[in-house]
C-alpha cells in the first residue's frame, strides 16, 4: 500500500516537473500568481476571522445570559483579537485545507492551479506556520507538510469567462467529527429534516466547540448532500438564503437549536449554534438524503478572484 | 464560584479543595498528550519502561499544538485544546497509574474518567476550544519534546506554564461533572423543541 502510494506520489511529481519544463513563460507565471493568492488565503483564513462571524460573535457575547456562556465567549473574542495582533493562527487545528475553485472555461493554465494550490499549502505550513494534519490513514503517519493522497481537496466547479475565483476552508477536526449524512424517509418531508437536524446538535453536544454554524444539504444523493452541507457553510453568515420559504426554516430551526441549552461550548447556555445555511437539491423520488456539516464558531474561510491579467481581488478580506 | 491558583506538583489533598464551576489558573509544568501519547504511556507503563517524566502532581492538556522552531529552540505558536472525549478509552488507567491531578481538555469526559478523578484525585478543567492564542500566551517556555516521531499533534510537549487559565472545573474529585448535568437539561428540553417544530416525539 506504501510503496504503491509513493510510486503515484513520484509520478505525479515528475509529470508536473515535466509540464512545468514545456511551458515556461506565461504559465509559470500563473501558477506563481495562483500559488501566492492561496498562500495568502491560507494565511489571512487562519488568523483573522471574516467580518461576519466576528460581528455574530460580539452579538453572541452581549445575548448570553449564561456565567459559564459569557465566560467562553469573552475568551472566544479576546482571542480573535490577540490572533489579530500577534498575527498568529486563531486556533491550533488550522483543519484540512479544502479549496472551491470556480474555474472560468476560458481561464488560461487551469492544468496549473491543482500544482499551485498543493505548492501555497506547503509554503503556508511553514511560514504562516499551519498544523500539519495530513496523516495517512494506513500507516498514522503525518506528511508534515498539510499534503498526501488528494489533500488538499479540490472542489471545482467550471464557470463562464476567464477569470479564477479561489476560496480556502481550513476545516477542523473537532466540528468535522461531528458531522452527519442521513437517508430519511421521504414520506416524512422536511419535518424528518427539521428532526435530524435537531438531533444532530443535541447529540454532538459540546464536542464541535459550539457556538457553531451549521451546513444543512438536503436532497441530491448521499455524497451531494454532504457536499451542499458543506459548501453552505460558506456562506456569509448575514445573508439568509434567497428562498423566503427556505429563510423561514433556517431561522426555524436556529430558533429550535438554541433551545437545547448547550451553549457556548457545552457549558450550558442560550447561544449554541451561531447560523443555519440550507442548500438543496432535486432528490431521487424514493430518496431523502440530509446532510449537516458542522463548523466551530472559529468558521474560517477566504476568497480572492483573480482577472485574466493578473489582477487579484481579495473578497473576504483586506490584504494584510 | 472560587477561584484557585495552583502551582504543579499539585497534592490531591489541593486538588480535592475543587468543585464544579470554580476557576482554576495552573502554574508549573504542564504536559500535552492525545491519543497516540495516551496510548504509548499506557504501553509503557505496561511494560515497565519508564516516561520521559514523572507525571505525578502535573497537569495534562489534551492539545496539538503548532509549534515552531527558532534558532534550536522551541517555540508555541498556537496551543488551544482538542476534544477530550476521544481520550476517555485511556484518561482512567491515565489517572490510576501516573496520578496526574488536573486534565485540561474541551468538550468534557464520561463516566469512567469522573470515577477515575473521585477514587485517585483529579479534575477536569475545560479551556475554551479554539482559544490558541489566550493558551499560547500563558505558556512560558517549551522544556522538551518526546516522542516526536508520532507527529507535530501527537508529540508529548513538555511546557512551563504562568497562570494557565481560566480552566472551568467541570469535573472534580467529588463526583459531579458539569457535562452530564447539561446533557440532562438538553435531555428534558428535547420534547420541548420538538413540540415547537410540531413533531410528534
Amino acid at each position: 500500500m506504501v510503496s504503491k502510494a509513493k510510486k503515484y506520489k513520484t509520478r505525479v511529481i515528475s509529470t508536473l516537473i515535466h509540464h512545468e519544463l514545456l511551458n515556461r513563460g506565461r504559465s509559470l507565471e500563473t501558477l506563481s500568481i495562483v500559488e501566492d493568492v492561496a498562500f495568502n488565503l491560507i494565511k489571512q483564513a487562519v488568523i483573522y476571522l471574516p467580518e461576519d462571524v466576528k460581528q455574530v460573535l460580539k452579538k453572541a457575547y452581549a445575548e448570553e445570559t449564561s456565567d459559564a456562556g459569557r465566560t467562553q465567549l469573552k475568551a472566544i473574542l479576546d482571542n480573535i483579537e490577540f490572533a489579530e495582533k500577534y498575527q498568529a493562527p486563531i486556533c491550533q487545528d488550522t483543519g484540512t485545507i479544502i479549496f472551491y475553485v470556480k474555474a472560468g472555461a476560458k481561464a488560461k493554465d487551469l492544468d496549473k492551479i491543482e500544482v499551485a494550490l498543493i505548492k501555497a499549502t506547503r509554503r503556508a505550513t511553514v511560514e504562516v506556520p499551519i498544523r500539519p494534519n495530513a496523516v495517512n490513514p494506513f500507516t498514522q503517519k503525518n506528511s508534515g507538510d498539510n499534503t498526501g493522497r488528494l489533500i488538499p481537496w479540490i472542489n471545482w466547479e467550471i464557470v463562464a469567462g476567464d477569470e479564477i475565483e479561489m476560496t480556502v476552508l481550513p476545516k477542523g477536526g473537532g466540528a468535522e467529527n461531528t458531522c452527519v449524512m442521513g437517508m430519511l424517509v421521504p414520506g416524512e418531508g422536511i419535518m424528518g429534516v427539521k428532526k435530524f437536524v435537531v438531533d444532530a446538535v443535541m447529540k454532538a453536544g459540546a464536542k464541535p466547540c459550539p457556538p457553531n454554524i451549521l451546513g444543512v444539504g438536503i436532497g441530491g444523493g448521499s455524497d451531494i448532500a454532504m457536499k451542499i452541507a458543506k459548501k453552505a457553510l460558506l456562506r456569509p453568515l448575514n445573508v439568509s438564503n434567497p428562498d423566503p420559504e427556505i429563510a423561514k426554516l433556517e431561522k426555524e430551526i436556529l430558533e429550535a437549536v438554541n433551545m437545547t441549552g448547550i451553549g457556548p461550548m457545552g457549558l450550558g447556555g442560550k447561544i449554541t449554534v451561531l447560523s443555519v445555511n440550507i442548500d438543496y437539491a432535486y432528490r431521487h423520488p424514493a430518496s431523502y438524503p440530509a446532510a449537516v456539516a458542522f463548523n466551530c464558531w472559529a468558521a474560517r474561510r477566504a476568497s480572492a478572484r483573480i482577472s485574466a491579467d493578473g489582477t487579484v481581488e481579495y473578497l473576504t478580506h483586506t490584504v494584510k | 464560584m472560587a477561584v484557585y491558583k495552583f502551582k504543579t506538583p499539585i497534592s490531591e489533598e489541593e486538588i480535592r479543595k475543587l468543585r464544579v464551576n470554580d476557576v482554576l489558573y495552573v502554574s508549573g509544568t504542564m504536559f500535552t498528550a492525545r491519543d497516540q501519547a495516551h496510548k504509548r504511556a499506557l504501553e509503557y507503563f505496561k511494560q515497565g519502561k519508564p516516561l520521559p517524566l514523572t507525571l505525578e502532581g502535573l497537569a495534562v492538556f489534551h492539545c496539538g499544538p503548532i509549534v515552531k522552531k527558532k534558532e534550536n529552540r522551541w517555540t508555541i505558536v498556537a496551543a488551544g485544546p482538542t476534544t477530550s472525549t476521544r481520550m476517555e478509552i485511556f484518561e482512567d488507567e491515565f489517572i490510576k497509574n501516573f496520578k496526574v491531578r488536573v486534565i485540561i481538555g474541551k468538550g468534557g469526559m464520561g463516566k469512567r474518567t469522573t470515577e477515575a478523578m473521585v477514587k485517585y484525585g483529579a479534575v477536569y478543567g475545560a479551556f475554551t476550544g479554539g482559544a490558541a492564542i489566550l493558551a499560547a500566551k500563558a505558556i512560558k517556555s517549551v522544556k522538551s519534546v518526546e516522542w516526536l516521531d508520532l507527529g507535530m499533534p501527537e508529540a508529548m510537549w513538555i511546557l512551563e506554564v504562568e497562570e494557565f487559565g481560566p480552566l472551568a472545573i467541570a469535573i472534580d474529585s467529588h463526583g459531579n461533572n458539569l457535562f452530564e448535568d447539561v446533557k440532562r437539561k438538553v435531555e428534558e428540553n428535547k420534547q420541548k423543541i420538538y413540540q415547537k417544530l410540531g413533531l410528534s416525539p
